[in-house]
């Protein structure tokens, strides 16, 4: 409302000032967005080049003939490249394991998150203690909690482990091969105890956003503790559930320190951050590192496109003020 | 009538609560016991470590630590320390003039311009890598901690931007009218009235920021050499030596992760405004 009124105001004021009105208030207009706008340029050139322009060469060398071990035959390849990359049974277990990886720890360090969550909400002796130690495996630097996973806890002969089940069991105490035995699920496993906190803490704010006073009439009126949750919690929680659903799949589909450090890409872990990390940096074919990169590009811009328009109403609530 | 619902339901939950709470206090240990396995095994001598089963009551040493400080780590935790704070400071600076241009005094569609900020988050790091690359490669910026900040810096403003603004929006109107009449100018109106209110919010970016920049593995191993190698690069390193070897592994991932856990258990609220990207508070 002031916005429209400003104009109405200033207009005529100006308009006795200086004989040619329309070029004036068109020039006052466009230095005034520039003055608006000039703030926020650096950051904005800063990313366009930075990180829009490096995928403008992805996309030139997608279409080339281009590794490192064979210079000389540079050239235009048409797109053979991503011929090669889409029939290759590599790739396509690549983005097979990329889905069954990142749904895997989003989905399950989801459920932990909101359990544990509604576990911290209620008031109980050291609350505070017990959030701090939940946080604590989201503190430990990836690579770290990956060396953890991999040679302190999963590791056959000297890893905890099989040491617990030695206790339990005597000597005789079977003495698993985690890794080598379910080397995806290892992987999951070490990253859901590194995302479940992150969950955690989004769901835990959102439950302590919730209007109390409303839950206490529900309480008064009969509502039961289960109702309470499935009628009231649940839809206030919608949007953090999506934010932290969003959010860390951003994450968890990039990941590349724990299938690096744990399983080194082997025994069909391999997702498509460290395939495409192998074909450039240990194969040197750049041209088809290129298209498994547009590829992705293109996968995730069409997910993105649809997470971005159908969640995250928190965001919307937020840029909508 | 109210009051004797609150007694009734407050019985109920006192029984209930009872059990939650230490369910929630066996999940809490559940969960921070590796690291507790971890800050163990560093401080057992490596034939000790590699017990099974595990002798808890070992007598603890610092053998671990010597081993993996006679290793020489510290140019590797020197270059996170650089990558990472630099980083965080070129974010906060390139970011803080953005939220403002985004919040206080919008530019036109700047719905638009906030997201193409998130989007950049989407795309996958992996696939800017080669250009970054070659790039690096010809101009002989290799292995230069240099590169490691800008690209972490680009990494981490979109978090930055969305969370600064965030925090902008909610600095009253008046106040800037007030600085505008007096006769400040934009930078001053920043510097003296805006960021003083936003303290809070610029620490909780930053924080995240760092804690980002410090993990990145994926530039690092790739872009770089022995010169500006990070730490986290290091630990990758140095596992593929023979014979024992769990306490060093455990004392080294102790001593990269303290920055982190120190920043982050300081921090613990910003943590989840951080992680949010503003969207919690």
């Amino acid at each position: 409302m002031s916005v429209e009124a400003k104009p109405d105001t200033k207009a005529p004021r100006r308009r006795h000032a200086t004989p040619p009105p329309g070029s004036e208030s068109t020039l006052m207009r466009r230095t005034g967005d520039w003055a608006r706008r000039g703030p926020l340029l650096p950051a904005l050139v800063f990313m366009i080049i930075v990180t829009q322009l490096p995928f403008v060469v992805t996309i030139v060398v997608s279409f080339m003939d281009w590794n490192a071990y064979y210079p000389d035959e540079r050239g235009f390849a048409g797109i053979d490249n991503f011929r090669r990359v889409i029939t290759d049974a590599n790739t396509r277990h690549a983005i097979w394991v990329t889905i069954l990886l990142t749904a895997g720890v989003v989905l399950i360090s989801l459920v932990f998150g909101l359990l544990i969550a509604l576990l911290l909400d209620r008031k109980f002796r050291g609350r505070g203690v017990v959030r701090t130690m939940m946080i604590t495996p989201f503190l430990v630097v990836p690579v770290a909690a990956a060396l953890l996973w991999k040679h302190a806890l999963y590791n056959p002969t000297y890893g905890l482990f099989n040491g617990v089940l030695k206790w339990l069991f005597g000597d005789n105490a079977p003495q698993p091969d985690w890794i080598s035995n379910q080397p995806l699920w290892s992987i999951i496993f070490a990253l859901v105890w590194q995302w479940t906190p992150f969950m955690m803490l989004i769901l835990l704010a959102g439950l302590q956003s919730r209007p109390l006073d409303v839950i206490e009439a529900a309480g008064i009126d009969g509502a039961n503790q289960w109702e309470i949750f499935r009628y009231m919690t649940l839809p206030h929680l919608r949007q953090y559930l999506e934010l932290s659903a969003l959010l860390g799949s951003i994450y968890v589909v990039q990941n590349f320190d724990a299938v690096f450090t744990i399983t080194s890409g082997g025994l069909g872990t391999a997702n498509l951050p460290y395939t495409i990390y192998q074909t450039f940096y240990t194969a040197h074919d750049y041209g088809r590192a290129s298209a498994a990169g547009v590829i992705v590009v293109i996968g995730t811009i069409a997910i993105a496109t649809f997470a971005l328009r159908s969640v995250s109403t928190l965001f919307r609530e937020e840029t909508g003020r | 009538m109210s009051s004797q619902v609150t007694i009734v339901t407050g019985k109920k939950s006192r029984g209930g609560g009872f059990f939650l709470g230490g369910l929630a206090w066996i999940v809490g240990i559940l969960f921070v016991l590796p690291v507790l396995w971890m800050l163990l095994t560093s401080f057992h001598s490596e034939e000790d470590a590699a017990k099974n089963p595990p002798d808890l009551g070992a007598p603890l040493t610092l053998d671990g630590y010597k081993s993996f400080f006679d290793t020489g780590p510290w140019p590797s935790i020197a270059n996170s320390l650089t990558a990472s704070i630099l980083s965080t400071a070129l974010v906060i600076l390139l970011a803080f003039p953005a939220a403002y241009a985004l919040s206080i005094r919008p530019v036109k569609k700047w719905t638009d311009v906030l997201f193409f900020f998130l989007s950049t988050k989407m795309l996958p790091v992996v696939a800017g890598l080669l250009p970054i690359y070659l790039f690096a490669q010809s101009v002989g910026f290799l292995d230069n901690i240099w590169l490691l900040i800008i690209l972490y810096t680009s990494m981490n403003l979109p978090i930055a931007v969305w969370m600064l603004r965030s925090f902008l929006s909610e600095v009253p109107v008046e106040i800037l009218e007030a600085a505008s009449v007096d006769g400040a100018n934009l930078p001053r109106t920043l510097r003296s009235v805006v960021a003083p209110i936003v303290t809070p919010g610029i620490a909780s970016a930053a924080l995240i920021c760092f804690i980002f920049s410090w993990n990145e593995l994926l530039f690092a191993r790739v872009l770089t050499g022995t010169v500006a190698q990070t730490a986290p690069v290091f630990l990758t390193g140095f596992v593929t030596s023979q014979g024992l070897f769990l306490a060093k592994v455990c004392a080294a991932s102790i001593v990269v992760s303290l920055p982190v856990l120190i920043a982050g258990f300081a921090a613990q609220d910003k943590l989840v405004q951080g992680l949010s990207l503003g969207a919690v508070k």
